[in-house]
C-alpha cells in the first residue's frame, strides 16, 4: 500500500493528497479526469521507481475547495511547479494520462528543465478539426464506456462507472470530472501546439489502438511537435489503457524510462 | 396580482416522428433537415402579433426569453424581441418582461445594462429586468462557458449591471472575469434606481439565497405544472420565513401552461395535440445535456446525487402515454372552459402564493388563430377574476411603478391603446 502525504500548497488553499510507493528514481504520475486511482498500473511502476501520485486540485479527500483556488490554465501550470518543488523533486520523470498528460506536457513545455523524461498516455492538449474530441459529460454512460474501454464492459470500467447505488463513488468521480472539466472545457486546446517544441525531455507517447475518445491519430501530432519523441500503440486497449492493460502499459513505460 | 403571457417562439412544424428520429430538440437538431427559414420568419411575425394582441387584450405583461440552438425556443436575442414589443405597446398598460438576457453569456455584461436601458426608455419605464443564470445547454454547450465558471460569472455580471445602472460617475470594474476601464452606460433605465429584477430559478438553494439577498423576485419556471412545482415554491416560502423576509406573494413568479376553450371537451379537441407536441418534441432533450454541466458546487452536487428523485424519470416515461385528462388532472396544463380554468388557476395561485404569474398561452405547435383564441378567452373570461387577488394586503414591489397606478381593466379599454411615438 502506498504511503499518503497531504501537502499544503497555493498559500494553503489547495491540499492535495500524494500517494508514494516504491523505490528508485522519482516518477510523478498525473491522473486522468476520472480522479486519483491507485491500481495495478502504479504498483507495476513502483517496482522500478519511486512513484508520486498527487491528486489534481479539488479531487483529494480533504481538498474539495482546492479547485476554487486555481482559476485558469496558467494558475494550474504554476501550481504544478509548486507541487514539484514541495516534493523536493528537481527533474523527475513525468508520466501523465489523459487530462494528466495534457498537464504534464504543458509543464515540460513551459519549464523544460523540470522534467527529465516524459511519458504521455493518450493526452488531451491538441485539436484536429477532422477528429474532434467530444465532451465526455455530454454523452450517455454506455457510449462513454464504448469510447474509453475495450471492450466496453472491461472489468476495470467499474472503477470509473460505479454502481449508481454507491453514491460516495458516484460523487467522487463526478466531482473529479468537474475539476478536470474546468480546464478542458469547452475545447482542450490551450495553445500547447505553439509551445510543445520547447519540450526537451525524451518523450514517449503511448496510445490505445482502440481509443474512441481521443483517436490515435493524435499520437502522430504529438510526435511531430516534440523534438525527441516516439510513439507506442497498445493493441487491444482504448483510452483507459493503464487500467485496461496495466502490466503491458507499465512495462512499455518502464522500459522507456530506464533506457 | 399580475399575469403575463409568456412565449417561447417554438418551431411549430416539427415532423411527427421527430422525437424518435432525432437526438435532441436543443443544441444539435439539424437545421437544414428540420427547419425552413421562410416559415420561421412567419413564426416571428405571428409571435409578435400574439404578444401584442395579448397586450391589447389587457394582459399585465408580455414575456420573452433567451435560448440558443433550440427548436422550441428561437429567441437567441430576447432584446431584439423586447425592443419591437416595447415600441408596439407604447400607450398600453403592459409590462415588457425580459426573462431575459442570459447574464453569463452576454459579454461584456454591460451590454445587458445598455440594452435593458434602451428597452426601458423605449417603453417609457415599463420593463421588467429578468436576469437568468442560463441553462447548461445554452451556457456550457452552445456558448462554451466552463461549467466551473458559470455561477461566478453570473454573480459578477449581476453586480456589474446593478452598479452600472446606478453609479453617478464613471467607474473602473476590475472583476475576475470582466475588466472594464471606464463604465458609464448610455442610456440608463427610466426606472430608478433600477427596473424590477426577476431571477428565474429551478429550486436551488444558492439561487434562493441570491434572490433574497438582493431582494429580487424569484421565478420558478417549470413546465411540470403547479402540483409538481408546489414542493419547490413551498421550500422557497419556508426559506423566506426562516430568513425573516415578509411573505409578500409578489416575491414569487411562476410559469404555468394554460389553455382555454368554450368547454372542457372543446379544450381537449383544441389543445391536446399541441400539448402532446410540447411534451413529446419540445422537451426532447437528452438527460446528459441537462446534467452535463458540473456547474454545481460540491455541496449541491452531493445533495443532488444523494436525493435523485426516481419519480421524475418515471414521470418522463409515463407522460408519453397520458391522455389530455391526465395532463389536466396533474396540473401540467390548466385547461378547459373558462370556469374550469378559473377554478384550477385560482387554486394554483392561492396554493403557491404566487403574485407574478406567467402563463404560456402559446403551446408547442399551436397555430396562430388558436393562439389568438386562447389569448382572448383567457384575458376576457379568466383574468378579470384575478385582478384583486393579493392587492388588499400586498404591494407589488417587483413591477414597474408607473403601471401600478391604474391597473389595466381588460379588453375594451386597452384595445384603444395605440402606439405613440416615444418622447
Amino acid at each position: 500500500m502506498p504511503e499518503e502525504r497531504t501537502l499544503n500548497l497555493w498559500h494553503g488553499a489547495v491540499k492535495p493528497t500524494v500517494k508514494v510507493a516504491g523505490s528508485g528514481a522519482p516518477l510523478v504520475f498525473l491522473h486522468s479526469g476520472f480522479g486519483p486511482l491507485w491500481e495495478a498500473f502504479l504498483d507495476n511502476l513502483a517496482r522500478d521507481f519511486t512513484v508520486y501520485a498527487p491528486s489534481h486540485p479539488g479531487t483529494g479527500p480533504n481538498d474539495v475547495d482546492g479547485i476554487r483556488a486555481i482559476d485558469d490554465w496558467w494558475d494550474l501550470v504554476l501550481y504544478y511547479y509548486e507541487l514539484l518543488d514541495a516534493l523536493g523533486l528537481k527533474a523527475p520523470m513525468l508520466v501523465g494520462h489523459s487530462f494528466g498528460g495534457m498537464v504534464a506536457a504543458e509543464v515540460a513545455a513551459t519549464d523544460p528543465a523540470r522534467v527529465s523524461k516524459l511519458a504521455l498516455i493518450a493526452p488531451f492538449g491538441l485539436w484536429r478539426d477532422d477528429a474532434p474530441i467530444p465532451l465526455i459529460s455530454t454523452l450517455p454512460t454506455p457510449e462513454v464506456a464504448r469510447r474509453i474501454f475495450h471492450p466496453a464492459d472491461h472489468p476495470a470500467s467499474r472503477l470509473v462507472f460505479p454502481n449508481r447505488n454507491d453514491t460516495d463513488a458516484v460523487i467522487r468521480i463526478t466531482w473529479a470530472q468537474n475539476c478536470a472539466n474546468k480546464f478542458i472545457w469547452p475545447i482542450p486546446d490551450k495553445g500547447l501546439k505553439k509551445r510543445m517544441h520547447r519540450i526537451s525531455a525524451p518523450t514517449l507517447i503511448v496510445w490505445g489502438a482502440k481509443d474512441g475518445l481521443i483517436p490515435p491519430v493524435y499520437a502522430e501530432d504529438f510526435k511531430r511537435g516534440i523534438k525527441n519523441a516516439r510513439v507506442e500503440i497498445v493493441d487491444n486497449a482504448s483510452h483507459m489503457a493503464p487500467l485496461e492493460r496495466p502490466e503491458t502499459v507499465a512495462g512499455i513505460i518502464a522500459r522507456f524510462l530506464k533506457s | 396580482m399580475k399575469i403575463s403571457m409568456f412565449h417561447l417562439m417554438p418551431y411549430r412544424d416539427l415532423p411527427d416522428d421527430f422525437e424518435r428520429r432525432y437526438h435532441s430538440v436543443w443544441v444539435d437538431p439539424p437545421y437544414f433537415e428540420l427547419a425552413d427559414s421562410e416559415k420561421i420568419g412567419q413564426y416571428y411575425n405571428w409571435t409578435f402579433d400574439e404578444l401584442i394582441h395579448a397586450a391589447r387584450c389587457g394582459m399585465d405583461g408580455i414575456c420573452v426569453n433567451e435560448h440558443h440552438q433550440n427548436a422550441y425556443g428561437m429567441m437567441p436575442s430576447p432584446d431584439l424581441m423586447g425592443s419591437v414589443l416595447a415600441r408596439a405597446t407604447n400607450g398600453m398598460k403592459t409590462a415588457v418582461v425580459q426573462m431575459g438576457m442570459t447574464l453569463p453569456t452576454t459579454v461584456p455584461p454591460i451590454r445587458v445594462a445598455e440594452e435593458y436601458g434602451m428597452i426601458d426608455c423605449i417603453s417609457g419605464g415599463r420593463m421588467v429586468a429578468g436576469m437568468p443564470l442560463g441553462t447548461p445547454m445554452d451556457v456550457n454547450l452552445c456558448y462554451g462557458i466552463s461549467p466551473a465558471e458559470h455561477r461566478e460569472r453570473y454573480y459578477e455580471a449581476h453586480d456589474l449591471i446593478m452598479k452600472a445602472w446606478s453609479a453617478r460617475e464613471t467607474f473602473a470594474w476590475n472583476g475576475k472575469y470582466f475588466k472594464l476601464p471606464m463604465v458609464n452606460p448610455w442610456p440608463r433605465p427610466i426606472q430608478q434606481p433600477h427596473p424590477p429584477v426577476w431571477i428565474p430559478g429551478s429550486g436551488s438553494l444558492s439561487t434562493w439565497d441570491f434572490a433574497a439577498k438582493h431582494d429580487h423576485c424569484y421565478c420558478y419556471l417549470s413546465y411540470w405544472g403547479h402540483h409538481s412545482g408546489k414542493q419547490v415554491v413551498d421550500g422557497f416560502w419556508e426559506f423566506v420565513s426562516k430568513n425573516g423576509l415578509d411573505p409578500n406573494p409578489y416575491r414569487v413568479g411562476f410559469l404555468q401552461l394554460v389553455a382555454v376553450s368554450e368547454s372542457d371537451a372543446q379544450a381537449e379537441k383544441d389543445y391536446y395535440r399541441h400539448v402532446r407536441y410540447f411534451y413529446d418534441k419540445c422537451l426532447h432533450v437528452p438527460p446528459e445535456y441537462i446534467s452535463s454541466s458540473g456547474n454545481q458546487d460540491y455541496r449541491s452536487l452531493v445533495n443532488s446525487i444523494k436525493n435523485i428523485n426516481p419519480e421524475i424519470g418515471k414521470l418522463t416515461e409515463e407522460l408519453k402515454h397520458w391522455k389530455f385528462s391526465e395532463f389536466v388532472k396533474r396540473g401540467f396544463v390548466i385547461a378547459g372552459s373558462p370556469a374550469t380554468v378559473r377554478d384550477h388557476l385560482m387554486d394554483a395561485v392561492k396554493g403557491l402564493r404566487v403574485g407574478n404569474l406567467m402563463v404560456l398561452l402559446h403551446i408547442g405547435s399551436m397555430p396562430h388563430d388558436l393562439t389568438i383564441k386562447n389569448i382572448e378567452l383567457f384575458s376576457r373570461e379568466v383574468m378579470p377574476h384575478f385582478r384583486s387577488v393579493w392587492d388588499d394586503q400586498w404591494e407589488n414591489r417587483w413591477w414597474p411603478k408607473r403601471l401600478l397606478d391604474k391597473p389595466a381593466t381588460g379588453v375594451t379599454r386597452s384595445a384603444n391603446g395605440e402606439a405613440r411615438a416615444s418622447k
